[in-house]
Order: C-alpha cells, then sequence, then structure tokens
C-alpha cells in the first residue's frame, strides 16, 4: 500500500476538494441519465390516476389543467375530462392536512353536477392496517356496505361526514381520524371545483 | 481469511442486523413488509459494494483528518444515485421506502464497513465483504418483513395465505418489529452456540 497522505492543510483541502468534485459531477450525470424516465413516471401516474376517477375521455386532461390556491403552499389541481368536447368529469387532486400522520392527497373525480365518480388515494401517511383501508373503504363493492361509499352520491346533497359525527358516511372501523381527513379532502375538492364551475358558467352566459 | 470468508462471514457470523445489531433504525422503519424489507436490503447492498469499492482504491489517498468527511461524501454520492435510479424505474417502492433512501447516508453499516474494513484492505476483498454484508442484510430485512407481513397481515410478498382479518395488527407497526426483531436475535443466538 502507498504511503500514507500527511494532514497537511494544502493535502486536506485538496483531497476533499477532489472527492466532492468526482461525487457532484457523478450525481451530475446521473441525474440526467434519469431525468426523463423520472418525469415520465411521475405522468403515467398522474395520467393512470385520471383515468381511474373518470369517465372514458379523448381529450388530454393535463393540457387543460387549472390550479387553484387555497394558501400559499398547498393548491388543487384540477383536470377536465372531455369527450368529444363535453365535459364529462373533473379530476380534482386535493388534500388534507387532518390525517392521522400527516398531509392526505386524494385525486377524485367528479361528474358535472359535483357527484362523486370514482377517487384514488395518490399518498399518505396513514397507518398501515388502519388508515391505509381508505385506498378501497370508500369504494365497496359489496352492497351491504353501501353506507361507506361515497360513489354516486353528491357532496352537495348528502353530508359528508362521519356518522359519528352526524354525517352520512360510515368511517373505517377504528380509524375515525383517517376517515375524517378523507372526506375532509373530498368536501374540500368538492367546494373549490363548485366555486369553479359557477364562475365559469357565470362567464358563459354572459 | 480467504476472500470466500469475507463474503460468507455478512450472512450468519457477522450479520450485520442480528449479531452487530447496526442498522437498527431502517430495519424497524421499513419491515413492515417482504418486499418492502427486500428493496431496503439491496439498495443498502449496493451502496455498500460501491462505496466499500471505491473507499479501497482512494483510502490511501486520504489524510486521516479528513477522512470521515471524504467517507461520507463518497457513500452520499452513491445513496443519491440509487434513489435516482429507484425513482425512475421503481416508483411504487421508492414512495413505500420514503425517507429511509436518503436515510442511508447515516446507516452505521455502510460507514461502519467503510472505517473498519475497507479502508484497511484491497479491492476484492472489500468488495466480497460489501457484496456479503449487504446480502445479509438484505436476508435479514427480508426475513423480519415476511414474518412482520405474514403474522399481521396474513400475505408473504403481497400473496394472501389466510384471510387478513385474522391478522395480528399489531406487527405491522412498530411495537412488532422490536417483538419480532428480538425472537429472531435469540434464535439465531442459539444457532451460533450450538
Amino acid at each position: 500500500m502507498a504511503e500514507k497522505r500527511e494532514s497537511t492543510f494544502i493535502n486536506m483541502v485538496l483531497v476533499l476538494f477532489v472527492v466532492t468534485l468526482v461525487a457532484s459531477a457523478a450525481l451530475a450525470g446521473v441525474y440526467e441519465l434519469t431525468k426523463e424516465p423520472i418525469a415520465a413516471a411521475k405522468l403515467a401516474k398522474k395520467l393512470n390516476a385520471i383515468k381511474e376517477v373518470v369517465p372514458a375521455f379523448d381529450n388530454n386532461p393535463s393540457d387543460e389543467a387549472y390550479k387553484v390556491g387555497i394558501n400559499e403552499k398547498d393548491t388543487l389541481e384540477f383536470y377536465p375530462a372531455k369527450k368529444d368536447g363535453k365535459l364529462v368529469g373533473t379530476a380534482v387532486k386535493t388534500f388534507t392536512n387532518k390525517g392521522f400522520g400527516g398531509n392526505v392527497w386524494i385525486m377524485v373525480g367528479f361528474k358535472p353536477d359535483g357527484t362523486v365518480y370514482n377517487y384514488s388515494v395518490l399518498e399518505h401517511t396513514e397507518t398501515p392496517g388502519l388508515g391505509t383501508k381508505m385506498v378501497s373503504w370508500f369504494k365497496p363493492t359489496d352492497q351491504a356496505r353501501e353506507k361507506s361509499s361515497i360513489i354516486n352520491k353528491n357532496p352537495g346533497t348528502t353530508n359528508f361526514t362521519v356518522s359519528k359525527d352526524g354525517g352520512d358516511i360510515d368511517a373505517i372501523t377504528a380509524a375515525t381520524i383517517s376517515s375524517r381527513a378523507f372526506l375532509d379532502a373530498i368536501q374540500t375538492g368538492y367546494n373549490e371545483y363548485m366555486k369553479n364551475n359557477q364562475k365559469k358558467e357565470e362567464v358563459s352566459n354572459e | 481469511m480467504s476472500n470466500l470468508q469475507h463474503f460468507t462471514k455478512g450472512f450468519i457470523k457477522e450479520n450485520p442486523i442480528f449479531v452487530l445489531l447496526l442498522g437498527m433504525c431502517p430495519t424497524l422503519g421499513v419491515t413492515s413488509s417482504a418486499i418492502n424489507g427486500l428493496g431496503m436490503g439491496l439498495a443498502t447492498a449496493f451502496v455498500l459494494i460501491m462505496s466499500n469499492m471505491v473507499i479501497s482504491m482512494v483510502s490511501s489517498q486520504i489524510p486521516d483528518k479528513v477522512k470521515i468527511p471524504s467517507f461520507i461524501v463518497i457513500i452520499a454520492a452513491f445513496v443519491t444515485i440509487i434513489s435516482f435510479l429507484m425513482e425512475a424505474y421503481t416508483p411504487t417502492l421508492f414512495l413505500q421506502l420514503g425517507v429511509f433512501i436518503p436515510l442511508i447516508v447515516v446507516n452505521c453499516i455502510v460507514l461502519g464497513r467503510a472505517e473498519a474494513f475497507a479502508s484497511k484492505n484491497k479491492i476484492i476483498p472489500s468488495i466480497l465483504d460489501g457484496a456479503g454484508m449487504g446480502l445479509g442484510f438484505s436476508m435479514a430485512l427480508t426475513l423480519l418483513g415476511s414474518i412482520r407481513e405474514f403474522l399481521g397481515s396474513g400475505k408473504i410478498f403481497g400473496i394472501s395465505l389466510f384471510s387478513d382479518n385474522y391478522g395480528m395488527l399489531i406487527f405491522v407497526l412498530a411495537p412488532g418489529a422490536f417483538i419480532a426483531l428480538g425472537y429472531l436475535i435469540a434464535i439465531i443466538n442459539r444457532i451460533k452456540k450450538a
């Protein structure tokens, strides 16, 4: 093995400089290589989520997307889905900060009148085995659990809070906080969606 | 010690989880399912092999006083590389492992092997040491993840073995990690003594 370098000032500066230079060059290279696949993976995920929550469409919802800021940091994203030029539904990327383990991001699809078509949970940090059940809990295939479904219900006419709080939706067993958060996110999305819908109608009426 | 021994010691004799008890934080954090454990283990193994290799090559050129900062920069570079790659090609797994991927930088095993082994040995034994330790770590995490997933939700690698209504929820949560790990260490100790 070669003689160990002395810990002189110039040696230390030199070595650290070379090490960091090589490391940052390598990182820049890998970043360039993976930039496109990362962007593609993110876009595919978003498109899949949109496809899942609105009826069949033939436009590109990302092209007509618009954003609404609730406060500085958090914004809702709206993706109108159209078929033959007619609005069939809008996918709304909504969120809540009332989750048990932080923010919950949900993609929810509304029909033009505000009825829920479907939803898909994008990101959450709820408790595994409890709050994580929200992924499928609110869209049961079983008729017996109709009360916990939000599909084909309209937040304007149905009370979108858990039955414990006097609402019309059954909460996830042992995960009331996550259920409240989930419904809160849907409600936020609905409110903003309706606000914007009305604005647009007013514009087109004038 | 022969090259073969450098490789095999990571599995049982000096297994980083069961014997050295290093890197407990990701161990307890990510092993709620077998696939998470395996993904985390392989990501760490990649970082271990690459950093051991590079550090064994350059360590003679690095003055003692800046040894740790240089090693950390090298390790952090490889961790960032693997995190870019995972985000690009295994986005679901990347999301599930979340903060634990960047935290490989401060995993005691990686710096521990760099300092205790790679900086004093030649390149071939260092690579084998990294591979053995990394695969031993993966094995331990996958084992722990399988046990917790099986007891907690009746699945292994997402394949249902019994209805998850009978799952013991505690094993998916943090206390279950400690319980399962404790029993596994006890069993390994018994095997080593025999």
